[in-house]
Formats: structure tokens, sequence, C-alpha cells
């Protein structure tokens, strides 16, 4: 291990980290009776419905099919019946599309699947030609929270040279530990997901792959580092510890220097990133045909009783996680899908958990940011911390002023919501949620200025037109 | 409780802040400033409390009767930034100011310096800075009374010469006679270390109550800088350029020009540069903005005291690069990631 500890080039904030549930081995939560499946759990389209009330299904059916290039199959995570195709609440805070399906209990699957151990051999001898089509089938999203279609990042355009897989174990939101008790408990299946995707990589050169672990889970890092020990070119790589590191541009900056230029993704550097959950799927998708029906929450905070990292069916409603961990306390305050940088606040406990739920988190009074928001006094900390060396004062300045297409030189597009600026802000301004509204103001008038430059060049062309028409004119 | 039928607080991320926000940030200036007040306290004795707290609470007073009657918005005192403004205004004024002064210069700081202009994080010019300078434009000649009324300074002169009464500092001296006969004397006569360094340094000299020390001001600049509420870009580039115009300047014509240690000990120096240049509100985001920003007030000073007509000129220098803040902004960015 390098005596100095790897990390990005600049911004971030050092946060307490908050792992209260670290030393919890992962729990299974037995599945309910009922369980909601929302048909977008992912980025991108939302799947299509395949299925009709009443109908059976059994585990890893797709009961919703991916709809365009970007959007992922949902499969059923149970054997049973579909009560109900009707919107719910889902953990995104609003009311989307659900199949509700009763579980029978029986746990039958709709595939036969199989139980190869992880190991070099495995691998050796897997042919990764069918992997991606396994991913896609299994309904494999990013588990890190994003929930990118992870098939869809395992087959970049033809002329993207990838030599290097990264897998994100950093976990850089406070509380969450869901990754880091994956790595200590099935750090065996994560290293053999790698070299899997190293694998479907290799066809076009030598592809190396590095697990990027953040320092303070000294345990992680060493039975991943065992877990690596057993295949060529993988690295464990102890990070530095600081938020946010396991934005994709941060860690790939931090493991091997190369930036990921402004608005282009991280193949344009020769990278691919995967959270370490998700190549644990992979391996499971791939070289055993087992969908992806379940995840590891972490259940934490100050606001519940007893903090626990758990192995959930999906569709399982929030309240029961909850309860499973001895219910909240008096002074529980905010409900959050997912961490406390990033996270959204719930209303209501009563969602189901999706594939991008990587963490429930019950703040307490003292824990939440409950302030009412004063004004800026320039203090200029947001942008000593913005990692990609934005100005969020000001930009939040602009968008206060509705001065919208000033955005397009504050570069607003590159920010990646990571909430450092959030975090550290004197008059605790919600400068993400402004952010995210600014965005889409921009956006807007992007479009609008490409659609009048489109009629404009149609207006010319026609007006241009019957001049060339020989005899016309003349 | 019921977790399902629990009502939760819906809020904006993230969730989780930074606990240092603007009251602490405000009270975290305060305490810094405490070493500077004890120094007043020890020089000037009771004259240096009452313009404290005249200081103090007529600038707290005059933000709370603004809000309430004049402006009809909610009330801000409770963010400390007015007590703040009260403060460092007093600071900079001499012992002998008269009460009715002081609250004259807390109506301009506040109403005209700071919530004419929208209140905290709005004004282009440090509040306290607009009070001061408002103060030495209208009341000239009391806000150059260096009178030594009592304490220790006090003491201390009647002991050399019991007729004393008032003892201007080595920058006004020359200044007041700069041009005459009288004033190759005069400076030979500072010069010749009639009075060292040290004195300067610890603070048992003339001056505005809050600057004379610059030990005191250097505690409570270390501490600013330890809790990360000011950089050192500022404080650094400041004195420093100040320290090498006045070396330049000394060693061109030593026959006419104060020692550096003057320039760097016997003003205001240290207190605007630690605590009036570092105002968040009115100096520049960034690392490079910050050092362009500390060296135009060195250089700023340094005009003002060896050619232009005030022999001070800390407050002016640090105004007049307010100005340039905005601009700074705009040209000095941070650098993109991934560009």
């Amino acid at each position: 291990m390098a005596s100095e500890l790897k990390t990005f080039s600049q911004g971030g904030i050092h946060v307490d980290d908050r792992k209260y549930s670290h030393e919890s081995p992962i729990e299974k939560l037995p599945a309910s009776k009922l369980l909601v499946i929302p048909t977008s759990q992912h980025i991108g389209a939302p799947a299509k419905v395949v299925v009709a009330k009443d109908q059976a299904v059994k585990i890893g059916q797709i009961i919703a099919e991916k709809a365009g290039f970007i959007s992922a199959n949902i499969v059923s995570p149970a054997s049973g019946v579909v009560k109900a195709i009707e919107a719910r609440m889902s953990p995104t805070g609003f009311k989307q599309e659900c199949i509700v399906i009763e579980n029978d209990m029986k746990d039958e699957y709709f595939e036969a699947v199989t139980d190869i151990a992880p190991s070099p051999e495995a691998i050796e001898k897997y042919d990764p030609a069918s992997a991606v089509k396994q991913v896609e089938k299994a309904g494999i999203v990013g588990m890190g929270g994003a929930a990118f279609p992870t098939s869809v990042k395992l087959s970049p355009p033809p002329d993207t040279k990838i030599d290097t897989i990264i897998l994100n174990g950093v976990e850089c939101e406070p509380y969450l530990t869901a990754d880091a008790r994956i790595m200590i408990e099935d750090a065996d299946k994560i290293a053999a997901g790698l070299a899997l995707i190293m694998k479907i990589f290799s066809k076009n050169g030598p592809v190396k792959g590095y697990i990027g672990i953040e320092a303070n889970k000294p345990d992680s890092i060493q039975k991943m580092s065992e877990a690596a020990a057993k295949y060529k070119d993988i690295q464990v790589v102890s990070l530095a510890l600081k938020y946010p590191q396991g934005g994709e541009k941060q860690l790939i900056n931090a493991i091997t220097g190369r930036s990921v230029p402004s608005g282009k993704l991280p193949g344009s550097v020769g990278c691919v990133v995967q959270n370490v959950a998700t190549a644990a799927a992979i391996f499971d998708a791939a070289v055993n045909n087992k969908p992806l029906i379940e995840r590891v929450v972490t259940v934490t905070g100050l606001g519940v009783k007893t903090p626990k990292n758990l192995l959930v069916r999906f569709g399982v409603m929030f309240t029961e996680l909850i309860d499973y961990c001895g219910g909240i306390t008096e002074d529980a305050a905010m409900l959050i899908c997912g961490g406390p940088m990033m996270g959204k606040a719930l209303q209501t406990s009563e969602v189901p958990v999706t594939k991008a739920v990587s963490g429930i988190l019950v703040l307490n009074h003292s824990e939440a940011n409950l302030y009412e928001e004063a004004p800026c006094i320039r203090c200029g900390r947001c942008v000593d911390v913005c990692p990609m060396g934005l100005q969020p004062g000001m930009i939040n300045k602009v968008i206060e002023a509705g001065e919208y297409e000033k955005l397009e030189e504050l570069a607003i597009m590159d920010c990646i919501e990571c909430g450092s600026c959030n975090y550290i802000c004197a008059g605790h301004e919600r400068l993400v949620q402004k952010i995210k509204i600014g965005k889409i103001k921009l956006q807007e008038i992007l479009k609008a200025r490409k659609e009048k430059e489109a009629r404009e060049k149609a207006k010319a062309e026609t007006k241009a037109a019957p001049q060339d028409k020989p005899g016309e004119s003349k | 409780m019921e977790t399902k039928d629990k009502k939760w607080i819906v809020g904006q991320g993230s969730h989780i802040y930074f606990p240092q926000d603007t009251r602490i940030i405000m009270f975290q200036v305060i305490l810094a400033l405490l070493p500077a007040c004890a120094m007043a306290l020890y020089v000037f004795g009771m004259d240096a409390l009452k313009v404290l707290l005249v200081g103090v609470i007529s600038a707290v007073a005059a933000e709370a009767l603004i809000q309430k009657y004049l402006m009809k918005t909610a009330l801000t005192i409770n963010d400390y930034s007015a007590a703040l403004t009260g403060l460092l205004l007093a600071l900079n004024l001499p012992a002998s100011s008269p009460w009715w002064m002081i609250c004259i210069g807390s109506l301009i700081a506040i109403g005209i310096g700071k919530l004419a202009y929208g209140g905290l994080g709005q004004n282009p010019f440090n509040p306290a800075l607009v009070g001061r300078v408002a103060l030495l434009i209208g009341f000239p000649a009391l806000m150059t009374n260096w009178s030594v009324t009592g304490g220790y300074l006090a003491e201390l002169y009647r002991k050399v010469n019991p007729e004393t009464l008032t003892a201007a500092t080595p920058l006004g001296f020359v200044k007041a006679y700069s041009g005459t006969n009288f004033s190759a004397d005069l400076v030979n006569y500072f010069n010749s270390y009639k009075i060292n360094w040290e004195s300067l340094f610890v603070g048992t000299t003339s001056g505005s109550i809050g600057e004379i020390s610059e030990l005191a001001l250097l505690l409570g600049g270390a501490y600013l800088i330890y809790k990360k509420v000011i950089n050192w870009e500022i404080p650094v580039s400041f004195i420093g350029t100040v320290g090498l115009i006045s070396m330049a300047a000394y060693y061109a014509n030593p026959q006419a020009t104060l020692l550096p240690h003057y320039h760097l000990l016997s003003g205001g120096l240290f207190l605007g540069a630690i605590f009036m240049a570092t105002d968040m509100v009115t100096s520049p985001f960034t690392f490079k903005g910050r050092i362009i920003f500390g060296i135009g007030c060195g250089v700023l000073t340094m005009l003002i005291r060896l050619y232009g007509g005030y022999p001070e000129g800390v407050s002016f220098a640090i105004l007049l690069m307010n100005i340039f803040v905005p601009i700074i902004d705009i040209y000095i960015k941070p650098k993109r990631f991934g560009v």
C-alpha cells in the first residue's frame, strides 16, 4: 500500500463519516406478502409492463420490459400473482406506475439458476459473449444509487477504447455501509465480477482492474485485497477520506490521474466504473443466470433504534425495514432515501425498496439540516469545495435573479449535484435544489435556441431555393 | 411512535450541514477581537470601555430600529453581524471619541453601509469602514485626537511630562509637518529609535483603540485562520506589500522617510489587513483573487501614506479595493475540472 493515500485533485469536503452500522453483519429480511415494484427504477425510459392483473409470475420473470436504449428490464422478485398495476408512491417521492405482486412464498424461479462459486477458474471457463445479454435480462442497474442501466455501460460505442475498469467501493456518503459490508462478506464474488467485466472488454486489448476503497474501511480493504490477489491485473487502491470520492469523475481522477473532460463520459478516458454490488450482481447474472431480485440496504441514522444492513427483496416497504431495526426514536425528524448528501427526503415510509435504494436514513433533529435559508455572505467556501471547479454561490445568485442564460458560461451542466457546496454553506442555502432548477431552465433555453437556429436555417434555404432555379427569376 | 404514521419533515439536500454557519462565523470573529479589546482596555482604561460599549450597542440598536420601523422586515440582529460591525467601528476610533459621534458612525455603517444595499451579504463596502471614513471626513479633528485621557498611557506620558494631553501617531506627526523645515528633524527623531518596534508591536503607543497592539491582532488572526474563518492570503499579501514598499521608500530616501516598522506597526495596518480586508462579503472568492486584492490594498495604502493628504491610508485602500471585487471575481475564476 502506498504511504500517501490517493484522492481526487480538487475540491471536496471532509465530513464525519458516521458509519454507525459498519460492524453490523448483513441480515436477510424475510420477504413480505405484498411487493410493490415501480416500472421506473433506473435512469432512462420507464419499463413497459408485459404482465396482466391476476397473471401468475415467477422469480426472474420479466414483468416490465426495457423501453428504449437507456432503460432496464424489471423482473419479478418473487413467485406469486400480479394483484394490481397502478400508480403508487415510490422512493423518488412521486407516484409512479407500479406492479403489485402477491408473494406465494414458494420462491419458484422462472428459469433454472446455477450455483457456481466465484473463482478465477469459473471466470476462465466463462465465455463472455452472452454476458451483456444476461445482465440486461437480469435487470441490473448501477447499485450505487444512480441506477444507470448496466448493460448500456457494458456496451460503449465501438470507437471507445477501454483499458481500465474501476470498481467503486468508496461509499463516500456518510452513514451508508451496505457496500462496505458486501466487500467484507462477499469479496470473492465482487472480484470475480470485476474479472468478468475485464474479460468482456479485453477483446480490444489489455485491461487493468482497480477497486477503490476509502481508508476508513480497513476491513473491507483487507478482504478485497485477499480476493483480488487471486486475479491478475486487479489492484485494490486505498483512498484518502474525502467526499465526493465516489463520484465517477472523481474516482477515475483519484485512481488513474485522468480527468474526464467536461460534458464527456468516462469512456472518453478509457474507463468504465461500476459499483461493487453491481459487479457481484453481474457475476450472478452472467455465470449463474440469477436475476436481480434483492439488494443490501443500510438502515441508519440516529433516528432509528438499531442501525443495520439488510438484504431485502425489491418491493418491500421502507416501514418494514425500519421496524425490523427497532423502529424510530422519539426525536426522529427526517426520512431520507439514500445518503445524507444526495439522498431525497420522503414524506412517508410507505414506499418500496427499489434497485436504487442504497440506504434508508432516519435523521433526528440534531443531525438534520432544519435551518431556514440565510443570505449568502460570500464566504467562498462553496467555491473551495466544488469538485468540478464551479462557483455555486455565483450560480445561485444568477438563478435567483432569473438570468438563466448566464448559467451556460458558469458551466452549470458540469455540476454533479454532490451537495458539497450545500453542506458547507454558511447561510444553509439549498444550493443543489436551485442548481437542479437552473439546469432545467438552461436546457429549455438551449433547446429553444437550437430550434430557432433550425427554423432560421430552413427559412434561409427556402428563400434561397427559388433563386437557384434557372429561368424563374430571370 | 409508529413508523408508518410518522409526519416527516421534508427538506432539500444535502440533509446534513457544516456547523460553522454565519452566526458562528460572526461570533468567532468577535472572539478573535477580544485580545485587541483587552489591550485597548489595558492601555486606554475606561475610555476604551465606553467606546466599545457605545459602538456595539449603537450598531445593534441601529439595525434593530431601521429594520423594525423603516424597512419593516424581520430583525437580523441575532446573526451577530451588527454587533461585529459596531465592535470593528469602535476599535477603529480614538479613545477620546464622544458618544454621539460613535452613534453617528454606527448609524452610517449599518444604515448606509449595510442595510441600504439590502442587508448582510449585499453590501459592496465593508460597513464598519464606511462608518469610520464618514466620521474621518465629517469630524477630522475628533478622529485624530489621540488624547491621553486615561489608562496606562496617561500615567506613562504624565510621568514623562505632566503637561502632556495628546500624543499623535508617528505617521500623523510626519504627515502634519511634511513639506516644512521641521519635517526632516521629525523623521530623524522617530527614526533614531525614540519608539522601538517592540513597544509598537505590543501596543503601548497611541492610535485607534483597536489598532495599537499588533500582537493581540495577530493572536486573533491566527485563531481565525485556524478556524478557517479567514484565509492567510489577504493579510499576508497586504502586510507584505506594505512592508516591501515602505522598505523601498526608506532606502530610496532615508532622510525623509520613516523606518518601515512605523509603517507596519504604528497605524491601522494589522487591524485592517486581518479583520477588515478579510471581510467575506467584500473580498474575492478565489485564492488568486485574494492575493491580487491584498496587494492592491497594500499599494493603495502606501500611495496614500507617502503621497496623499491623509497620514493613514488603510481604510481608504480597503474601500477602494472593495470596488474591484466584482471585477476580480469575474476575471479570476477557479480552475474547472476536466477543462
